[in-house]
């Protein structure tokens, strides 16, 4: 038996052993997954969470026939919305995997999944950096050699890393009266939006807690939305360790929208992990903006915001939506004097992590976003807020809006920018 | 009345009778075959779907063990397209005897059944939803069989071969002439029409019903009992490998994947009426605690629908010595020349389906030697039925890749089982006759999780649209259609079908008004 087969058995062993293949007799056909899916309105390509999920789930065995899976964008929505309690996402997740571990996986999945090589490489040579990937015939190349659309919204290199910045900069002068938080800034936070994490980190200082920031790689997502489980796996689970290094019962407080969902649910629900650490981290996870919530609720959340007068855009990203938190942000952000908050009632932007990136899927992307964009369009007074760093970079290249973490205008009211 | 003429009329259109059929036309016989509603519909698809390697028979009836793993091995060559090589496992379960696996292995090696002990650790590998505190695993060739593509195969080997294969026509009448059989009446009852086939020979195999059929040439004391048994489909494939209970044949004790779902099974139950067969409560739940002894999750996976089929055991004292070379202990071929002075009529009974092939040769030699026709040798292990040229076996894979191909282009109107479009207006337009029903045994319409709540609509509006019926015959074919899938229905509802079936009714009833559609004159029953 080839490598390939082997790892593609040992992959349907693990799909098989997990509660969510047992999941789709759940299913009653009732189609609410089709109507809330963002990409099957939008291409004829995907056949629907329905059909991969469920459906074709009973097919399976054997040979991967049904390449077709690869246009789901992994935005979870199905499993959200499913009434009967079907693991859509899930499924299709596990499908798409065996069928890129059989069917061999195209050199740009495994290049754009590789968030913090890329940080890394960027970060010395900022400037050139940009320049490359704001250059069209640049841009045309990575295209056709790459396959990532010349049109799709790339990230921008900062020329100083957040443990650049946490390292030469002075050392905050009020005491913690709080304790210690541990943070969480994922691949994104630490290279290219630093300035949310920054903020973030400030605000959470500002308000009391001591902030820990271990030194910390990629959750693994991008790899595993794109069914590198093997990659993710690894990557997950390296940075469970460091995330505990920094102690073993604080609060883990993320300000990357997507990837305290990986440590939260999606690497035990989709990677199939049991590992009592990650249960641990993942339990102990809270985005920024529901852990504000949560001292708000308590009634220990210090509300001497500064008034904004702004019209704001929110738009919940699917991913931190999958969590099933509600949506804190928008209520954190109501707490700000002057704001007017305008949820999007988007179910997704369409970049879905690494999905819109690609050639072959950019303008179906940009078909699933367009409602926002026009919505963005018709409402923005200059700036929109959205938690996940790949949204932000969608929702900006889209509609020329700046984009920016919820915190950032949290960080405003409080007068520390 | 109309009139034909053929060497020999086949009663029947069981895997017995069409493969009989089959045989008769390949040897050069002008056959007729006769059956009283659509092939395959009374017991022969009523079954587990499994295609025997043996295993089951090696300890309890040597004989069959051998033919099952002979023929098992020749109808994957002839009609691959019917049947996918899952291979199967005999597991001791916990409380079960360990040393009937040593009689096992014994009597497979002794039939020639190819069977190998595999350690518990693979067999839980291979299937993770096995129990885990099964204390042997056997691994066999077990398969699994389509019966409704296995006798459609051979009714179009057959028709290629010039015989006449007549459905929804039942026998009315056998005339006989002296001490001979001369003709078969039948009706035509889709046309309501009569048909008299001047005949030679005539070979009962009609199962449960051949002591009906045997009355019509006035010999009144063919016994034939109807054991009947139930099975249940669950929702998806629990296993993807054919699991038997490693005992001496018992209830429950097969759980065998065949299309997109996994069937456990049966009972045994004497019946003195074939046409009345219920799925009793208890049964089913006996069914489900068989499962339980296989896959412990057994009871938390989705019940789809259950049926019962019976078997036709042939009770028979006077069976002549010199029968005996056209028999085994499965099967039973009754000769009425030496039983009751009647020539040129035989009886089949008893037998499997995996066996079908060679109880239609067995039967149809007994006839060749009663006509002194020696000459005409069986031909049918060999040559592929139309539809299995590529002898490329099924599997379950086959229609998503079919899709897959086709998404672009042929919607899907069934979803559960993957029916194109365009497969299912073609097997109307072929069949403008048939039922959804009929419809439903060739392309697997409504077979699916949700029973028909969203196909059976499409369906009878894609008939209309078509022109191969009018709006009030649609509606009483989806009326008909709908009560059929009920009758598996109820004895199973629990759980998530209650919820599939919840909205299915509000579909049909609410959305659809099915009560209130067009009208047929008369309820449609054919």
């Amino acid at each position: 038996m080839s490598a390939r087969s082997e790892q593609s058995k040992h992959l349907r062993e693990r799909l098989n052993n997990e509660l969510k293949r047992v999941s789709l007799d759940h299913c009653v056909k009732c189609t609410l997954c089709e109507q809330y899916c963002p990409v099957y309105p939008v291409t004829e390509l995907f056949t629907g969470p329905k059909f991969v999920g469920p459906q074709a789930e009973r097919y399976r065995d054997g040979d991967s026939v049904d390449h077709s899976v690869d246009y789901c964008s992994s935005c979870g929505t199905c499993t959200v919305v499913c009434p009967q309690g079907v693991k859509v996402a899930e499924i299709n997740s596990l499908a798409r995997a065996v069928m890129k571990v059989e069917h061999g996986m195209p050199i740009r999945d495994r290049l754009i999944t590789e968030t913090t090589i890329m940080g890394k490489m960027m970060t010395p040579v900022a400037p050139i950096a940009n320049a490359v990937l704001g250059n069209s015939l640049a841009r045309g190349v990575m295209e056709r050699v790459v396959g990532v659309d010349r049109k799709a919204p790339m990230p921008t290199a900062r020329s100083q890393t957040l443990h650049g910045w946490l390292r030469s900069r002075p050392k905050p002068t009020n005491k913690p009266t709080r304790g210690p938080v541990v943070f969480f800034h994922g691949c994104a936070g630490g290279y290219f939006e630093v300035d949310a994490a920054k903020k973030s980190i400030e605000v959470l200082e500002h308000i009391g807690f001591k902030v820990l920031v271990p030194k910390q790689g990629c959750c693994g997502l991008a790899h595993q939305s794109n069914g590198l489980f093997d990659r993710a796996t690894d990557q997950v689970r390296a940075l469970v360790t460091q995330l505990r290094s920094a102690g073993t019962d604080l609060t883990i407080v993320s300000s990357a929208g997507s990837c305290g969902g990986m440590l939260r649910h999606e690497a035990h629900e989709i990677l199939g992990l049991d590992d009592p650490e990650l249960l641990d981290v993942g339990t102990r996870t809270r985005d920024i903006s529901e852990f504000l919530m949560e001292l708000h609720d308590a009634g220990e959340l210090p509300t001497d915001f500064k008034r904004i007068d702004l019209r704001l855009p929110y738009h919940q990203p699917c991913q931190v939506r999958s969590q099933g938190i509600g949506m804190p942000a928008a209520d954190l952000l109501r707490l700000i004097p002057g704001i007017e908050v305008v949820e999007s009632g988007a179910i997704c932007c369409g970049i879905a992590g690494t999905y819109g990136l690609k050639k072959e899927k950019y303008e179906i992307a940009q078909a699933v976003g367009k409602g926002l964009f026009d919505m963005v369009a018709a409402t923005n007074q200059g700036v929109v807020a959205c938690d996940t760093e790949t949204c932000r970079w969608q929702i900006e290249k889209s509609t020329g809006v700046r984009t920016v973490h919820p915190v950032v205008l949290v960080h405003q009211a409080y007068g520390l920018s | 009345m109309k009139s034909l003429e053929a060497d020999v009329v086949v009663i029947g259109g069981g895997s017995t009778g069409v493969g009989v059929v089959r045989d008769a036309a390949m040897r050069g016989y002008r056959a007729v075959l006769l059956e009283r509603a659509d092939l395959g519909q009374g017991t022969t698809a009523r079954f587990h779907g499994l295609l025997h390697s043996g295993g089951r028979y090696v300890v309890s009836d040597p004989q069959s063990a051998t033919e099952c793993a002979e023929e098992n091995a020749i109808v994957k060559r002839i009609q691959a397209d019917a049947v996918e090589a899952t291979g199967g496992f005999f597991v001791v379960t916990p409380g079960d005897d360990p040393g009937f696996a040593d009689k096992f292995l014994a009597g497979a090696a002794a039939t020639g059944v190819p069977a190998r002990e595999i350690p518990v650790a693979e067999a839980l590998r291979r299937e993770p939803l096995l129990n885990p505190g099964i204390l042997r695993a056997i691994e066999v060739e077990d398969g699994s069989v389509d019966g409704w593509q296995l006798v459609w195969g051979a009714a179009r080997s057959a028709q290629a071969y010039g015989a006449e294969v007549l459905t929804y026509h039942k026998v009315v009448g056998i005339e006989r002439e002296g001490d001979r059989v001369s003709a078969v009446l039948a009706r035509d009852v889709k046309k309501g029409e009569d048909v008299r086939i001047d005949c030679g020979f005539v070979l009962n195999c009609a199962g449960p019903w051949a002591g009906q059929v045997a009355a019509f040439a006035g010999l009144h004391d063919v016994n034939v009992v109807a054991g009947r048994g139930i099975m249940v489909a669950m929702n998806h494939r629990l296993v993807n490998t054919v699991i038997n209970r490693c005992v001496y044949p018992t209830d429950g004790d097969i759980l065998v994947p065949v299309h997109t779902v996994s069937i456990i099974g049966t009972t045994d139950v004497k019946e003195d009426d074939p046409d009345v067969l219920a799925i009793p409560r208890a049964e089913v739940q006996q069914m489900l605690d068989a499962g339980e002894k296989l896959v412990p999750t057994f009871r938390n996976a989705r019940a789809l629908h259950a049926w019962a089929g019976a078997r036709p055991l042939i009770k028979d004292d006077r069976v002549a010595a010199t029968d005996t070379r056209h028999m085994s202990r499965g099967m039973a071929v009754l000769d009425h020349a030496s039983r009751d002075g009647l020539k040129g009529m035989l009886t089949i009974g008893g037998g499997k389906l995996t066996t079908y092939r060679l109880m239609a040769e067995h039967i149809v030699d007994a006839m060749c030697d009663q006509l002194g026709d020696t000459e005409r040798k069986c031909r049918t292990a060999d040559e592929p039925v139309p539809g299995s040229e590529s002898r490329k076996l099924y599997q379950v894979t086959h229609r998503l890749a079919e899709v897959e191909e086709e998404r672009l282009t042929d919607p899907v109107i069934c979803e559960c089982e993957l029916l194109r479009r365009s497969v299912l207006v073609k097997t109307m337009k072929e069949q403008p006759n048939a039922t959804l029903d009929d419809i439903r045994r060739q392309t697997r319409l409504g077979m699916g999780p949700c029973q028909g709540g969203f196909c059976s609509t499409r369906a009878a509006g894609i008939a209309v649209a078509e022109k191969v019926v009018d709006a009030e015959r649609a509606t009483g074919l989806l009326r008909l259609f709908l009560k059929n899938r009920w009758i598996g229905l109820w004895p199973i509802l629990a759980g998530d079908q209650v919820r599939q079936t919840a909205l299915d009714h509000w579909i049909i009833q609410g959305i659809y008004d099915v009560e209130h559609l067009p009208q047929p004159e008369q309820e449609v029953v054919l």
